[in-house]
């Protein structure tokens, strides 16, 4: 079969010849990731076969909900997103950045110089590509590189596949995330099933994607079948409960940090971390020094931390944000408005994990609308001013 | 860096379970290490030696109930340079002070066939109520790598890492599915102290409470996310009344569900 390849072509692979995509990363060298089905949830995790995709099942999200539910069809990419990030692969939340051992009465410190495995990742939705894109930025971009991420996103393979259908608590489509995957992919994937079809139009973003291409079955689509990335994707925009309204959204929080609403928020809000943990571009850490009981061996533990916390913003004498209020404060300020000053984009890509995960489902949109609702007199945070440190 | 006298450390019982001894001992691999860097002065748990004091550390666990352990703790706090509570006994009571909440008489009257054998407290109460602590380790039982933590930190002057925050920051970072959002199994995780790394969400289960309160618990919160998901008030004074019932925030949120016919 002659294939026609300029890079607008779209081509079909049947979902019958899925597997050789898994076989041909996996051949590559890759370590292969995509969802699967976990004891209550659709997470990612390694896979080696089509049979470990949640074939046939699907998430229903709503604040503080997420239910597994069986779908009526037997589409390998049914569900939404899985409730943690792609971050936990590329930021893991524990990492040993050094050892140091004590000899001869003085210190040798010993740096892992492990190289991580290169990763494929398959089934990475429209929102996680930009959360993708964001910690780049935060990461690679900026003057210094954060040498973990870095090592884990050199090399990294990315299988996109568009959204069919939208959950609960999206809301991409407010801050033009999604769900149509336009940019950082080596291949984008658009699941098409019914009774009778079941495939996948392909199309590819790289030449690394265009060589796996070239491996995999595929025939040219056809002008409709090429027309289904589109088709399908406006559907699941269409399914879109929640909206985010960003207009003069840094001005609206710059000028609102007195705004009554955040006390009304801190009487629910539980500072219990989670809305942080889940998000795909939040970044902060902390460290932990260690040594063991002997005093010979030291080292240094890198953990995912979280502006929830009382020691984040421990100086001497106490923390500063010791109110459950200045810290949902910094959250959704850190979040919607001095990420803009900090890296020129908002830093939430609309994925609604932080409101499907929260404990008791507090809604950054509608927190958003609220302190809108009721602006009231406050003063203004000065760019550069102490409550601007992300 | 080498100590001319190794530190003397002791480890004391008031009323509990011994789980929380159990758990040094269950430190084996460690066990020798800590053999290597202290001198274990008492620990009858362990060995029959005594060391008369003053001890460099005395850990103590369990809480105190009768009128002996209240005029021991002081002898032991004077007789310490450094004194760690161990457990959910000695930093805030225990199970035991389940009695702090009825009439311990009556409990007395119930139980034992001659109740004026038996002397002790109306309350079951944690060290910290009757000396200064320095370091209250949390748990039930406690997580024997965050005693080798606490003890390497003060052996070595550093601060140790048993952080405040939530179950939950642990929960997530090892990346377990909440149990609460996926399959609406209370957890009290949210406002509790971590430390525990998360065991019982691991296993699909809500957490128990063991580590006792976080930094800044908003339990009323939690309370009205259960009511939601069907627990009754009676069901949260039980999940509030268990091993720490008696710290602060617990008690409160316990009494708050509480009505005359509980
Ligand atoms: S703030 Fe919430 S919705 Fe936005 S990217 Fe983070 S987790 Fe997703
Ligand atoms: S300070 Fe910003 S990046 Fe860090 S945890 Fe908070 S919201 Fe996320
Ligand atoms: S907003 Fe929700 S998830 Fe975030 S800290 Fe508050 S209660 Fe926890
Ligand atoms: S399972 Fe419990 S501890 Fe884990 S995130 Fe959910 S509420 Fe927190």
């Amino acid at each position: 079969m002659t294939l026609n390849t300029n890079s607008s072509t779209k081509y079909v692979l049947e979902s019958t010849d899925f597997q050789q995509l898994i076989d041909v990363l996996v051949g590559i060298g890759y370590r292969v990731i995509g969802p699967t089905l976990d004891h209550n949830a659709v997470i990612y995790d390694d896979i080696t076969a089509v049979t470990d995709l949640p074939i046939g099942w699907t998430d229903e999200q709503d604040a503080a909900t997420y239910r597994l539910n069986r779908r009526s069809d037997e589409a390998f990419f049914g569900y939404v997103i899985a409730p943690q990030a792609w971050k936990k692969f590329l930021y893991p939340s524990q990492v040993r950045l050094w050892q140091a051992a004590l000899s001869n009465g003085s210190f040798e410190i010993l740096l892992d110089s492990e190289k991580p495995e290169p990763m494929a990742f398959i089934g990475v939705r429209s929102c996680e590509l930009h959360a993708i894109a964001i910690q780049d930025r935060v990461f690679i971009e900026g003057e210094y590189v954060d040498p973990t991420y870095h090592a884990h996103r050199e090399n990294l393979f990315m299988v996109a596949v568009n959204c069919g259908q939208a959950g609960g608590t999206c809301f991409c489509t407010s801050v033009n995330t999604g769900p149509k995957v336009e940019a950082g992919y080596d291949l984008a994937l658009t699941e098409v099933i019914d009774h009778e079809t079941h495939y996948f139009v392909v199309e590819v973003g790289t030449e690394r994607g265009q060589h796996v291409l070239e491996q995999l079955p595929v025939r040219n689509a056809d002008k409709r079948e090429a027309k289904l990335p589109k088709t399908i994707t406006d559907q699941a925009a269409h399914q879109i409960k929640r909206h985010l309204n960003t207009d003069g959204i840094k001005e609206l929080l710059y000028t609102n940090s007195e705004n009554p609403r955040w006390d009304e928020i801190a009487t629910r809000c539980l500072t219990c971390a989670n809305c942080t943990m889940v998000c795909p571009t939040c970044f902060c850490t902390t460290v932990e020094d260690v040594t063991d009981l002997t005093g010979r061996q030291a080292e240094r533990v890198r953990k995912w931390d979280s502006c929830f916390t009382m020691d984040f913003s421990y100086i001497h004498g106490g923390s500063v944000r010791y109110t459950s209020k200045s810290r949902y404060r910094q959250w959704m300020t850190h979040k919607l408005a001095t990420w803009i000053d900090q890296f020129g984009t908002l830093g939430c890509v609309g994925c609604g994990r932080c409101i499907t995960w929260c404990p008791v489902g507090i809604d950054i949109t509608a927190e958003l609308e609220a302190i809108r609702q009721t602006k009231a007199k406050g003063e203004t945070i000065k760019e550069g001013s102490d409550e601007n440190i992300g | 860096m080498t100590h001319n006298k190794k530190p003397k450390l002791a480890v004391w019982k008031f009323a509990s379970c011994d789980g929380c001894q159990l758990s040094i001992l269950d430190c084996e691999d460690e066990l020798l290490a800590v053999a290597g860097a202290v001198e274990i002065a008492y620990f009858p748990e362990a060995t029959r030696a005594t060391v008369r004091g003053p001890y460099d550390v005395s850990l103590v666990e369990g809480s105190v109930t009768t009128y002996h352990d209240a005029k021991r703790i002081q002898q032991i706090r004077a007789n310490s340079k450094f004194l760690i509570t161990i457990g959910a006994c000695a930093t805030s009571g225990g199970i035991q002070a389940l009695r702090n909440f009825k009439d311990v008489d009556e409990f007395i009257r119930i139980v034992y066939a001659r109740p004026s054998y038996i002397e002790t407290l109306e309350r079951s109460t944690p060290i910290s109520e009757h000396v200064f602590v320095d370091f209250e380790l949390r748990g039930c039982p406690i997580n024997k790598y965050q005693l080798v933590e606490v003890l390497s930190a003060h052996l070595h002057g550093r601060k140790p890492n048993t952080p405040a925050y939530s179950v939950c920051v642990e929960c997530k970072r090892r990346a377990t599915t909440c149990v609460m959002v996926a399959s609406g199994t209370p957890c009290l995780g949210p406002v509790t102290h971590a430390g525990c790394g998360a065991l019982c969400p691991a296993y699909h289960r809500g957490c128990y409470g063991c580590f006792g309160p976080m930094e800044t618990p908003n339990t009323a919160s939690l309370s009205a996310q259960w009511q939601e998901l069907g627990v009754t008030d009676e069901g949260l004074v039980r999940a509030f009344r268990g091993f720490n019932a008696y710290s602060e925030a617990f008690r409160k949120e316990s009494q708050a569900h509480e009505h005359d016919d509980n």
